[in-house]
């Protein structure tokens, strides 16, 4: 765990920038949106107030600037405009920059606040007009009467060791407006029981103030986590005054007793209320708790054999008894791992945001599925890829907004994420409204290039596929942001990486989608175990269809063709005896388990059908690296090793298997 | 074992007196491996064909919960492969790949002592008089009067275990 107190600065001050960031991207889309504002301030505030506290100086003199201004937005005296919301943008990426690398870069930050008190500066005297971004309702706005508030904090019991000061926030209190403080004092315990350092004192304010809630709340937000708060407006304004001997500020202090049990009452939001039931856990400690499980998974498989070959019938039952908790605890440890894809696709606004701006193009970013969720390690991964599929479609999928114009589109264009969970998989489009691929485009490179022959027929999904060779790319011309050519070769790469799959499928003058195909985890499948000769491997359930016999007539037509006749459609089948260099003599029934790889459907005969079994899947070594039939291999009840079957590329190699029997045929023909 | 496979043969085995090596036969000769890179020694455990890898590293086996490749040297050096015996044995090394410390496992027909070797005996592998490609050969040791062969395992495992696309020719298994 880190304990360096500026590490956990950093770690919050990302977090708190993320908001930052998705607050004003939302301004953007949504000037009046109710809250963001505040959100915006609120980060802003924090950053400001831990930056100063763990020595950021540079960081906390620029946002306490940042925040100046931003604080007529807040006021509503400036409206919110896409100008604004580049401007705070760039702040905010400062901002990073300095926490960083801090003693650098520190005059990059000048011009940002010159034009941003510019922009702030210019509308100042554009009176008159709706608080934009006006806060929560019970908010009063400056400007407007002033309301008569009673606030009534303890504070936490190590406060005072921490060196909070009672007397400053008081005094920061009164400076709101006027004020009457008193002490409760019924906290204090009998005088054995109290501790010298702890503060038992309850304060009663009766503020009367024009500020709103916020700024109330302002005062003790470095504290509010832990304190005793509560903000409530007075009816009838003055005549209530605090009474030290009053009923009504102690039964606001019953409601919420012990300080340090009673988190978050009325003064709190409830987002703060949220992250308070959830925990921060350093990722290698989920990895780790991800392999024992692993391990116990295999152990239980093992111990499970065991008991199955005996007859002690109570050890059948705690066998079967650790069964199930091991397997829910399977499920729990992946569920832990696993996190909405949200959070990615969040990153992609911004992206969006300033590409529009780049290239003058219009473009409208919509997402749908972030609720999906996926092992946290295929998220990490996904990011880069996603940001070259998003560029390309914002880049070379969306025309201009005059040759959109021409063609009868709006000028406006869309670019939509969407996340879909299928089976156990998670598909992951991103579709434009662009003008398509050009497939002859993409033929005539590819043959110019050498990769297809010049008059072949490829259907146009294999022509697509062409997109992410090395070095290809059909753009004309090269822009800042893409076509190079590199980039989608690297995405197709690292999705290949994670075992998923890459579906391209566009139509002229409508647009391109491309969906992502991965799996859920990485970490432990649901496999179906079968027997090829003396080896036993493991198929990933979720690539498989069903299971047939293959009929004697088609087993004993060695060669020639091999198809199967699947309720009307035609299935190829592989023999994986042949691909595997089988030796042992075949089963007299051989089985075809029928696959799905993407769009099409493949029989793999095997020897025989062993059951189904919980995969944990451990890589193989780069010893094996050339060796692509396999994901990964796992361990069996019995302790021995099998090999997880990779289906996409089985199918692959099974392809430039029969190419080479075909050609060896032909040969001796010739 | 990642210092022998850096170091250049000479100044590994000149320096010290003496090294302490696993001996092990592999066929008729004698091989040595420098002890602190054996993990440990098991008896012959089932092992896991791997259909077309090549005959080098052609088996997975499970040591401890970990999957672990079962490269056999005999085939670097042209050696006959008869079927494992009684006295056939698995010894677990750790060695570099490309940077990385890896767990990997050999097999030796059998496995004879642990022993000291005097360095200053070791003598650099000769142009002539051998059969196998002398740069998997470090060196070559004397004990009483057999001769003792130091392999050069980062050159048999790096140079044709991580780079094994270089080698598609080779023999695979089943083959």
């Amino acid at each position: 765990m880190t304990t360096d107190p500026a590490d956990t600065f950093r770690q919050e001050a990302r977090d708190l920038l993320e908001q930052l960031e998705q607050a004003l991207l939302d301004l953007d889309q949504n000037p009046n949106g109710d809250g963001l504002v505040d959100t915006a301030f609120r980060a802003l505030h924090t950053i400001k107030g831990s930056g100063a506290m763990f020595g950021f100086t540079e960081v906390s003199e620029f946002v306490h600037e940042f925040e100046t201004a931003f604080d007529h937005v807040r006021k509503g005296r400036t409206r919110i405009s896409a100008e604004l919301v580049t401007i705070a943008l760039n702040a905010k990426d400062h901002i990073a920059r300095l926490i960083a690398e801090p003693g650098q870069n520190t005059a990059a930050g000048e011009p940002i606040l010159k034009s941003l008190c510019a922009i702030v500066d210019s509308r100042v005297d554009d009176a008159g007009l709706p608080a934009s971004g006006s806060p929560a309702a019970d908010e009063v706005k400056p400007g407007q009467t002033a309301t008569t508030w009673r606030v009534t904090f303890g504070l936490p019991g190590d406060a005072l060791v921490l060196g909070t000061n009672p007397v400053l926030l008081l005094d920061e209190l009164r400076a709101l407006g006027p004020c009457a403080v008193a002490a409760l004092t019924e906290q204090i315990p009998p005088i054995e029981e109290i501790e010298p350092e702890a503060c038992y004192l309850i304060w009663d304010v009766v503020l009367e103030t024009a500020a709103g809630r916020e700024a109330i709340e302002d005062v003790f937000i470095f504290l509010k986590d832990d304190m005793d708060l509560s903000i409530a407006p007075i009816e009838g304004g003055r005549s209530a005054r605090p009474s030290a001997t009053g009923d009504e500020p102690r039964t606001e202090s019953q409601a919420a007793p012990a300080p340090k049990a009673a988190v978050g009452n009325a003064g709190k939001p409830a987002a703060s209320e949220k992250a308070s039931s959830s925990l921060r856990v350093p990722a290698e400690r989920l990895d780790e708790l991800m392999d024992r499980v692993g391990e116990l998974v295999i152990a239980q498989a093992r111990l499970s054999q065991i008991a199955a070959a005996g007859d002690d019938l109570n050890l059948k039952s705690v066998v079967e008894e650790i069964e199930r908790l091991t397997s829910g605890l399977r499920d729990t440890t992946m569920g832990i791992r696993m996190v909405p894809i949200g959070t990615l696709f969040g990153r992609f606004r911004r992206l969006v945001h300033d590409l529009s701006d780049e290239l003058d193009k219009q473009v409208e970013f919509l997402t749908s599925g972030e609720e999906t969720e996926l092992d946290k390690t295929v998220i990490e991964r996904l990011a880069d890829p996603l940001v070259h599929i998003i560029r390309n479609a914002v880049d070379h999928g969306l025309e201009t907004p005059e040759r959109r114009g021409s063609a009868g589109k709006a000028a406006k264009g869309t670019v939509r994420l969407a996340a879909v969970h299928t089976g156990a998989e998670v598909a992951i489009s991103i579709t434009d409204d662009g003008a398509g691929l050009d497939a002859d485009r993409i033929r005539a490179k590819a043959e110019e290039a050498g990769l297809i022959p010049a008059d072949s027929t490829l259907p146009e999904q294999e022509l697509y596929q062409f997109i992410f060779n090395p070095g290809f790319s059909t753009a004309s011309e090269v822009t800042s942001v893409s076509g190079r050519g590199v980039g989608m070769d690297v995405v197709k790469r690292t999705i290949e990486g994670l075992r998923g799959t890459i579906d391209v499928s566009s139509k002229p003058g409508e647009g391109t989608t491309v969906t992502l195909r991965l799996p859920l985890t990485l970490a432990i499948i649901e496999g179906m175990l079968v027997r090829v000769g003396a080896g036993r491997y493991s198929i990933p359930l979720s690539a498989v269809e069903e299971c047939v016999e293959l009929p004697a007539s088609v087993a004993a037509r060695d060669r020639g063709r091999n198809f199967l006749n699947i309720r009307g459609n035609l299935v190829p089948f592989l023999r994986l005896r042949e691909l595997f260099n089988t030796s042992t003599s075949a089963e007299l029934h051989q089985k075809v388990v029928i696959v799905s790889t993407g769009e099409q459907q493949v029989g793999l005969v095997v020897d025989q059908i062993l059951g189904n079994n919980q995969t944990v899947i451990k890589s193989l070594s780069k010893l094996h690296s050339d060796v692509e039939t396999f994901s990964g291999a796992t361990i069996l009840g019995d302790g021995t090793v099998a090999l997880i079957l990779d289906v996409g590329h089985l199918v692959r190699f099974g392809h430039s298997f029969e190419d080479r029997l075909r050609s060896e045929q032909t040969g001796r023909a010739a | 074992m990642s210092t022998m496979a850096t170091a250049t043969k000479a100044e590994t085995l000149k320096t010290g007196a003496t090294m302490r090596a696993l001996t092990m036969g592999l066929q008729d000769e004698v091989f040595a491996i420098e002890a602190e890179s054996v993990r440990e020694i098991l008896d012959l455990v089932p092992i896991t064909e791997v259909p077309n890898a090549r005959a080098f590293v052609g088996g997975l086996i499970n040591v401890r919960g970990r999957v672990v490749p079962l490269a056999d040297l005999r085939v670097m050096f042209g050696m006959d492969r008869p079927e494992p015996g009684p006295d056939t044995r698995i010894i677990v090394i750790e060695i570099e790949l490309a940077g990385e410390p890896t767990i990997a496992a050999i097999l030796a027909d059998r496995v004879d002592d642990v022993a000291d070797i005097e360095t200053a005996s070791i003598e650099e592998a000769p142009k002539v008089g051998m059969r196998w490609r002398p740069e998997y050969v470090k060196g070559i040791g004397k004990r009483g009067d057999d001769f003792i062969i130091f392999p050069d395992m980062g050159r048999i495992f790096g140079h044709e275990g991580g780079g094994g696309r270089a080698s598609r020719n080779e023999e695979r298994t089943g083959q």
